[in-house]
């Protein structure tokens, strides 16, 4: 299978040092998914859970810990910086500070176009921009000279989505894209990223929190919970039939756009966030309301069930966990 | 200008502005002075002011008026080489140790942070002692720079480290920018205001050190400067002897440099602020 | 059928605009125009619509924090207090101060970031009681905060934290906890679950749940998310550019939308189990400084007709508890 990022085994330890005098926490433990051409794939979970950090690792931001990144089959280490961005590009959350808001937009776009070395006339330069500008539905006329704080949020964001199209990268990665757009105008930046996938065959990495959009938008989509990977597959299995408790707890938080659809149920958040690291055995034992004392204290495998990959104990056979 | 037009509406600007202005003039008229400033007894001494001599006669001889010219042209001159230099030391570490990190930021902190804490006074003492013969302006210029570095390298660092972390960098490296290019086009116009209140202020500090190490003797007395014409009047005790024209003239010519540079330093750097500019930008 | 309370709340023709010098020319931002709200005992009423469109101000007029450079330009805000209405635009501030926190209180957009950062939780909460509660001593306050947080669900050992040790959630929590000590009558809360994970979401928008369900007070609640409004408010207004332009029971608002942009709005949603394609509000929210003439949506508005340019329109009354601000309803039957 063509494999055009392949993530194996990734991990990334950080100390910390106000909150609990010098721990050392892993972010990231031992994460393993990989992603194909022209495929939309989600890194779900709540803030903490370490999928920016993965993202920071596989732009080469961060060294990583210890595991491998491969693009396109080749280890990417991060010395190699100037070769990987021209097939990964990335788009971040909060478009204002995307940009430096003392320079104009569109000398990014001059920028990239005469560092990679892809036009050298004006002339030739203002066409290449004006044609990712379109595919994100703007044009080059509107945008010319101006300042970020001139855009409003949505079209910053599409403007950023167009700078990362320049250097026609294989993978985007879009670290929380539409958090900061209203949730009314999220859908035109989200069927922006359907399109890039079934016109130009460009793959995205989908970090977000909300589960509606990914849904909506992503072919397979893992779940992340304090560092590890508890839930990965298909997103229609994944999110309508979820089986790790995480997943379940997740999808029934989402507040349905539907009156008819309200909770019935109620949740109780007792621990502390920094509590739940530190956990020995699976870390969500603290919440998961099937909870036996083996989950307290072996870190569960991961498991294949149909495709789908599950962390947990339910689904490991002779484990000690009672399933009855 | 836009920009000048905009900095005159703020009163400090404008009488810094025209102080300098004069001050400026001043140091050109020296070209056009009829008497060698290192000679002695070109005119009467001890004379008052009066409409042939401006500020009246020193007692070595000298117009005052014309002392002056030099005294301010030589003391700028000293000033301007010791605050550029060290600013370019400064940005030039500031920016190294900022952007890079690691040990060769640990190394250039440890100098500059020695520089700051060895007691300036006795080291400079010992030095102009030590070149007194060689001493000129350029070499006294020279020596004040390398101390007045080290503080702004790590104020410019610190802006540096807090750019760094920020996403639009992620966006110029993503955008295939090169590291130097970075720094200076990106992180240049947020550290502009403050390399140029440092650098005005520099040259106050470079001013006012230069006199003091005047007043102690340790420079080369035949050259005239601020400090210099005030180490001879104090040699000369013109207070005591009433010459007031002879000890006003640097001290108050000093006054309104140092004053007219703050109100300078301080109306730049507001307006060059990142904070303002930004709600002036695309308005 | 939800019997009729008490109104608690009400504001005529509200005109609250920004009056912006920029390099010597004056700009107008018309961010609350001409708004007529009515508000009960005993309910929550969610305020829906993009960023930009004045919720915000909205929220500011209501609580009668109007501060230049907005300013009050017509109309009046009326607080019912045992049933008799106090027009509080013209209140001066010792008696403005009064009502607030005991009568209304209000929870600020990114309210993470307002306890003290140098002070334990518990310090700030007796600060809070004793500065608005007379008779009370130290111990008093304490115990008082200590019942309500853990009445509101809150782990018992957060007043002993520093606002920093906490997550951002937990300090919504907080916040929230400490604007309903006084048990007010009216909360404002100004975007209360952006920015926090959806997990914490939920907790924070039950917690406003059982604030109400205990207190029984009203809830005012802006934000644009939708699936919010969906889950917890019982009646939801529409605002754009400044004007509210539909108002009903949530229900009515979900199953039959009447303006084309609360349409959009509902259309837009992501809705588990849908793959097919959404689309969002065309083109992008008006400048509230260069409004367009007429119906300010007529831009964006795919059934725009001549009279749209012209004049804004005024309400229709589709029963006794859905109003709409649109001309597709009769060019005549407008209040």
């Amino acid at each position: 299978m063509d494999k055009l990022l392949d993530v194996q085994h990734l991990s990334k330890e950080y100390n910390l040092g106000s909150l609990i005098a010098r721990t050392r926490i892993t972010a990231v433990d031992q994460v393993t998914f990989y992603i194909k051409p022209a495929e939309i794939f989600t890194l779900a979970g709540e803030s903490g859970c370490g999928k920016t950090t993965t993202a920071k690792v596989v732009l080469g931001f961060e060294e990583a810990g210890s595991g491998i990144v491969l693009f396109n089959n080749n280890p990417r280490t991060r010395k190699e910086k100037v070769w990987i961005t021209e097939g990964v590009q990335a788009i971040f959350q909060d478009p204002f500070s995307t940009f430096n808001p003392l320079r104009t937009v569109d000398s990014y776009f001059f920028e990239t176009v005469r560092n990679y070395k892809l036009a050298r006339r004006r002339e030739e330069v203002i066409a290449i921009i004006d044609h990712t500008l379109k595919a994100v539905g703007l044009s080059y006329p509107e945008f010319a000279g101006k300042y970020p704080n001139e855009f409003s949020g949505g079209q910053l964001q599409r403007i950023s989505i167009a700078r990362a199209l320049v250097t026609n990268p294989k993978l985007i990665i879009a670290d929380e894209p539409v958090s900061m757009v209203d949730a009314s105008l999220r859908m035109s930046i989200v069927n922006l990223f359907k399109q890039l996938r079934d016109e130009l065959g460009v793959s995205i990495l989908y970090i977000t929190h909300d589960l509606a959009t990914a849904y909506y938008v992503s072919d397979r989509i893992a779940i992340m919970f304090r560092g590890n990977i508890v839930e990965m597959g298909p997103v229609e299995e994944v999110l309508m039939s979820p089986k790790h408790s995480y997943t379940k707890l997740l999808r029934e938080s989402i507040p349905e756009a539907d009156p008819h659809k309200r909770w019935t149920s109620t949740i109780s958040l007792t621990e502390l966030e920094s509590e739940e690291y530190l956990r020995s055995g699976c870390k969500f034992a603290g919440r998961c309301p099937g909870a036996q004392d083996i989950c307290k204290e072996v870190v569960p495998e991961d498991v294949y069930i149909d495709n789908i990959l599950v962390k947990c104990h339910k689904y490991i056979e002779n484990c000690g966990y009672s399933n009855n | 200008m836009k920009t000048l037009k905009d900095l005159f509406k703020d009163y400090r600007f404008s009488f810094s502005f025209s102080v300098l202005v004069i001050i400026l003039i001043m140091a050109f008229l020296s070209i056009f002075s009829p008497h060698d400033p290192t000679l002695w007894n070109v005119v009467p001494r001890d004379l008052k002011p009066s409409a042939k001599y401006l500020l009246g006669t020193d007692s070595n001889g000298q117009d005052i008026f014309w002392q002056a010219t030099f005294a301010v042209r030589n003391s700028l001159i000293i000033s301007l080489i010791a605050a550029l230099v060290s600013r370019v030391i400064a940005i030039l570490v500031g920016m190294i140790a900022g952007y890079t990190g690691g040990n060769t930021d640990r190394v250039l902190m440890f100098i500059g942070d020695s520089l700051l804490v060895i007691p300036l006074f006795l080291i400079m003492v010992m030095l102009a002692m030590m070149v007194r013969q060689f001493m000129n302006l350029v070499v006294l210029g020279l020596l004040l720079s390398i101390f007045g570095w080290a503080w702004d390298a790590r104020v410019i660092r610190s802006v540096i480290l807090s750019l760094r972390e920020r996403d639009f960098t992620k966006t110029a490296v993503l955008s295939g920018t090169g590291t130097v290019k970075l720094v200076l086009t990106e992180y240049m116009p947020f550290a502009m205001p403050l390399i140029f209140s440092t650098l005005i202020n520099n040259i106050s500090w470079a001013i006012g050190l230069e006199m003091t190490l005047a007043i102690l003797g340790l420079v080369n007395l035949n050259i005239p400067t601020l400090g210099t014409m005030l180490n001879w009047a104090l040699f000369y005790q013109s207070i005591l002897l009433g010459r007031w024209w002879w000890i006003l003239t640097p001290v108050v010519l000093a006054l309104f440099l140092f004053i007219a540079l703050y109100w300078l330093s301080i109306s730049i750097s507001e307006y060059l602020d990142p904070r303002t500019r930004i709600q002036r930008v695309g308005a | 059928m939800i019997e009729k309370e008490q109104t608690i709340l009400r504001t005529e023709q509200l005109k609250a605009f920004y009056v912006l010098d920029v390099h010597g020319t004056q700009k107008v931002a018309k961010a609350v125009n001409e708004i007529d709200l009515e508000i009960y005992e005993n309910e929550i009423y969610g305020i829906a619509g993009e960023s930009g469109c004045g919720k915000t101000t909205l929220l500011k007029a209501l609580y009668n924090a109007i501060e230049p450079p907005l300013r009050l330009m017509g109309g009046h805000v009326y607080y019912f207090i045992d049933n008799v209405g106090l027009d509080v635009t013209t209140l001066d501030a010792e008696e403005k101060r009064k009502l607030r926190l005991e009568y209304i209180s209000y929870v600020p957009q990114g309210s993470m970031s307002v306890l003290n950062p140098v002070l334990k939780l518990k310090e700030t909460y007796r600060d809070f009681v004793s500065s608005h509660v007379r008779g009370k001593t130290r111990q008093e306050a304490f115990e008082l905060a200590r019942q309500h947080i853990g009445e509101l669900g809150l782990p018992h050992n957060v007043l002993d934290a520093y606002p920093h040790q906490l997550s951002g959630g937990m300090r919504q929590r907080v916040t929230i906890a400490l604007a309903t000590l006084l048990k007010p009558r009216i909360i404002i809360a100004d975007e209360p679950t952006t920015a926090l994970d959806v997990v914490v979401q939920r907790g924070v928008i039950q917690m406003l749940k059982d604030i109400q369900k205990k207190f029984k007070n009203t809830i005012i609640l802006v934000t644009h998310d939708m699936g919010v409004h969906a889950n917890i408010v019982d009646r939801i207004g529409i605002m754009y550019a400044g004007k509210i332009v539909e108002e009903a029971p949530t229900e009515q608002i979900f199953d039959q939308p009447l303006h084309p942009y609360t349409q959009f709005l509902i259309n837009s949603l992501p809705k588990f189990g849908d793959k097919t394609t959404r689309t969002s509000v065309p083109g992008s929210p008006p400048s509230l400084v260069d409004l367009p003439a007429g119906c300010p949506f007529h831009p964006r508005c795919p059934h725009a007709k001549d009279i749209c340019t012209q004049q804004m329109p005024g309400f229709y009354y589709r029963g006794e508890d859905h109003k709409v601000a649109c001309w597709l309803f009769g060019e005549d039957n407008h209040g």
